[in-house]
C-alpha cells in the first residue's frame, strides 16, 4: 500500500516534468503579452516537438534578467534603448536583431470617467489627480510618455500626479479599476480592455515605437530561437500581430514555410 | 543621498504607524481572547492569522479592491472623511499594519493567557477594577511576551512590499519605501543606490533587534 503511493507520487511528478521536448524561454515586453502567447501557439503548431515558454515583463526586468545569465533564448523589447543596452553588454547576437512591429501611446482615461481632455495640457486641471505612467528607467511605455510629456514642457509640472508602475500593464490595471484618473498606454493595451477603459487622444509627437527582436548569445538552441524570429517576421506573424492591434512592419513578408 | 534617506525615513515613519496601530489592536483582541469563551473564537483567531500565511499579492488585491477608489470600503472613507487610502502612505500603513497584526496578536494571546490568573483575582478581591488590573498586574506580568511581539511586528512592517506596492505603488517621497526602492534600483541597474539602501536597512535592522533585545534584558 505505502509503496503503491510512493509510486502513484513519482508518476504524477514524471508527468509534470517536461516530456523531452525543447523548452524556448522566450522574454517579452509586457505590451506583447497576448500577441505572443498567440504567436507561441502558432509556433508549437509547426515545431510539435518545441515548447514556447514565456516571461512577462517591464523590457528593462527582461534585460536586467538576461544581463545576469538567465537562460533566455529570445529577448523581445517594446524600445531600443533596452536592446541597445543589450547589445552594448554583448548578450544578444546581433545580426538577429530586427524590428517586427511597432505600436502607439495613448493617453487612456477609465470607461466611467466624464472628464474630457484632448491635449497633454488638459493634465494639469486640478480634477487630474492621478496619472498612471510606467518607471521610465525600467519601463518603455514610461520612456515614451517623459519624452513626450518633456517635449511639451508638462514633465515637471504633472511631478505630484504621476503614480509610478512596474510595467505597462500595471498602469492599465489600475485605469481598468479607475483608481487613476488617465495613464499611459499602448494602443494594443487599451484595446484589450475596451469594456473599461476608453482612449482620450494619442500621445502627440513622439518617437517611432519599434519593438525589436533577437536570440541571446546564451542560448542554448539558437537554431529554433531563429525560428521563432523568422515565424513573427513571417506573414502568418505579421497577422497576428496586426489582429492584437499592432501596426505590421513587414506586410509584404512571405508566408513561413 | 537623498534618493536613500528619503524612502529610509518614509519607511520609518510607516512602519512606526503601523506598529502602533497593531499593537494597540493586537493586545485589544488579545485581551478579550484570554478572557473565557467567546462564540467562535477559533474561527476568528484562524482569520486573524491569515495575513501571515496569505501570499502578500492576495492581501494586496484584497486591500485594492477593498480600499481603493472604486471600492465599497474606500469610497465610504473618502466621502465621510475625505480619507485617500490608495496611493498615499497611508496605504503602505494599511498594508504593513495588516501583515503584522497576527505577529503581535499571536504573541500576545500566548502571553496574557499564560498570566497567573490567581493573581489578577488577588487584585480583584482586594478592590482593583478590572482597568487597574489590566494595567498594574496582567499587562507587567505579560509585556515581554508582548514587545517579543512587536519587535517582530515592526520587522515585518518594515520590509513589507508586495501588498505595499499594490496598494500604495511607488510614488517618490510619498509611498516608496525601502523595499520598493531596492526593487526598482536592482531592475534599473543602479547597483551602487541598491548596495547603499541594503547596507542601510541592514544596519537599521540589527540597531532595532539589538536595542530591544537589550530593553527586554533589563527589565528582569
Amino acid at each position: 500500500m505505502k509503496r503503491g503511493i510512493v509510486w502513484a507520487v513519482i508518476g504524477v511528478l514524471a508527468n509534470v516534468a517536461p516530456v523531452a521536448s525543447q523548452e524556448l524561454l522566450v522574454s517579452g515586453a509586457s505590451s506583447l503579452t497576448n500577441s505572443f502567447r498567440a504567436l507561441g501557439a502558432a509556433f508549437e503548431r509547426r515545431n510539435p516537438k518545441s515548447k514556447a515558454v514565456f516571461n512577462f515583463s517591464a523590457s528593462d526586468v527582461l534585460l536586467r534578467q538576461i544581463l545576469e545569465g538567465a537562460p533566455v533564448d529570445v529577448f523581445a523589447s517594446a524600445d531600443q534603448e533596452a536592446m541597445d543596452k543589450a547589445a552594448q553588454g554583448q548578450v544578444i547576437d546581433r545580426s538577429t536583431r530586427r524590428d517586427f512591429a511597432s505600436n502607439r501611446l495613448v493617453l487612456a482615461v477609465p470607461w466611467k470617467s466624464n472628464r474630457i481632455l484632448t491635449s497633454m495640457d488638459d493634465l494639469r486641471a486640478n480634477e487630474v489627480v492621478r496619472i498612471a505612467i510606467g518607471h521610465p528607467a525600467t519601463v518603455p511605455a514610461g520612456r515614451y510618455a517623459k519624452a513626450a510629456l518633456e517635449q511639451q514642457g508638462a514633465w515637471g509640472a504633472l511631478r505630484e500626479k504621476y503614480v509610478f508602475t512596474q510595467n505597462v500593464r500595471q498602469s492599465l490595471d489600475y485605469l481598468a479599476r479607475g483608481e487613476v484618473d488617465a495613464g499611459f498606454v499602448y494602443a494594443t493595451d487599451a484595446a484589450i480592455m475596451k469594456d473599461r477603459v476608453k482612449i482620450a487622444f494619442e500621445v502627440p509627437g513622439q518617437q517611432a515605437i519599434l519593438y525589436p527582436i533577437a536570440v541571446t548569445t546564451v542560448s542554448k538552441q539558437p537554431g529554433a530561437a531563429r525560428g521563432f524570429i523568422a515565424l513573427v517576421l513571417s506573414r502568418d506573424g505579421q497577422k497576428i500581430l496586426k489582429r492584437h492591434g499592432f501596426s505590421m512592419l513587414h506586410p509584404n513578408a512571405a508566408p513561413m514555410p | 543621498m537623498n534618493e536613500a534617506i528619503v524612502p529610509m525615513l518614509l519607511t520609518l515613519q510607516v512602519a512606526s504607524t503601523a506598529t502602533l496601530i497593531v499593537v494597540i489592536l493586537g493586545v485589544g483582541w488579545a485581551y478579550l481572547f484570554s478572557r473565557g469563551q467567546m462564540w467562535g473564537k477559533e474561527v476568528l483567531d484562524a482569520v486573524f492569522t491569515l495575513p501571515m500565511v496569505l501570499p502578500p499579492t492576495v492581501l494586496g488585491y484584497y486591500l485594492l479592491v477593498v480600499f481603493g477608489r472604486s471600492g465599497s470600503l474606500g469610497r465610504w472613507l473618502e466621502e465621510t472623511f475625505g480619507i485617500q487610502l490608495i496611493f498615499t502612505w497611508k496605504g503602505a500603513v494599511v498594508a504593513s499594519a495588516v501583515v503584522a497584526f497576527p505577529l503581535v496578536f499571536k504573541a500576545a494571546r500566548v502571553a496574557l493567557e499564560s498570566v497567573d490568573h490567581h493573581l489578577e483575582s488577588a487584585a480583584r478581591v482586594l478592590g482593583s477594577n478590572e482597568c487597574k488590573v489590566f494595567f498594574q498586574v496582567t499587562l507587567p506580568l505579560a509585556w515581554r511576551g508582548i514587545l517579543a511581539g512587536t519587535m517582530l511586528a515592526f520587522a515585518r512592517a518594515m520590509g513589507e512590499f508586495g501588498a505595499t506596492l499594490m496598494i500604495a505603488g511607488s510614488i517618490p517621497g510619498k509611498t516608496q519605501t525601502v523595499s520598493i526602492a531596492i526593487y526598482e534600483a536592482v531592475q534599473a541597474g543602479q547597483d551602487d543606490l541598491a548596495n547603499f539602501l541594503v547596507l542601510l536597512t541592514s544596519m537599521v535592522c540589527i540597531t532595532v533587534l539589538v536595542a530591544s533585545g537589550k530593553l527586554l534584558q533589563r527589565s528582569f
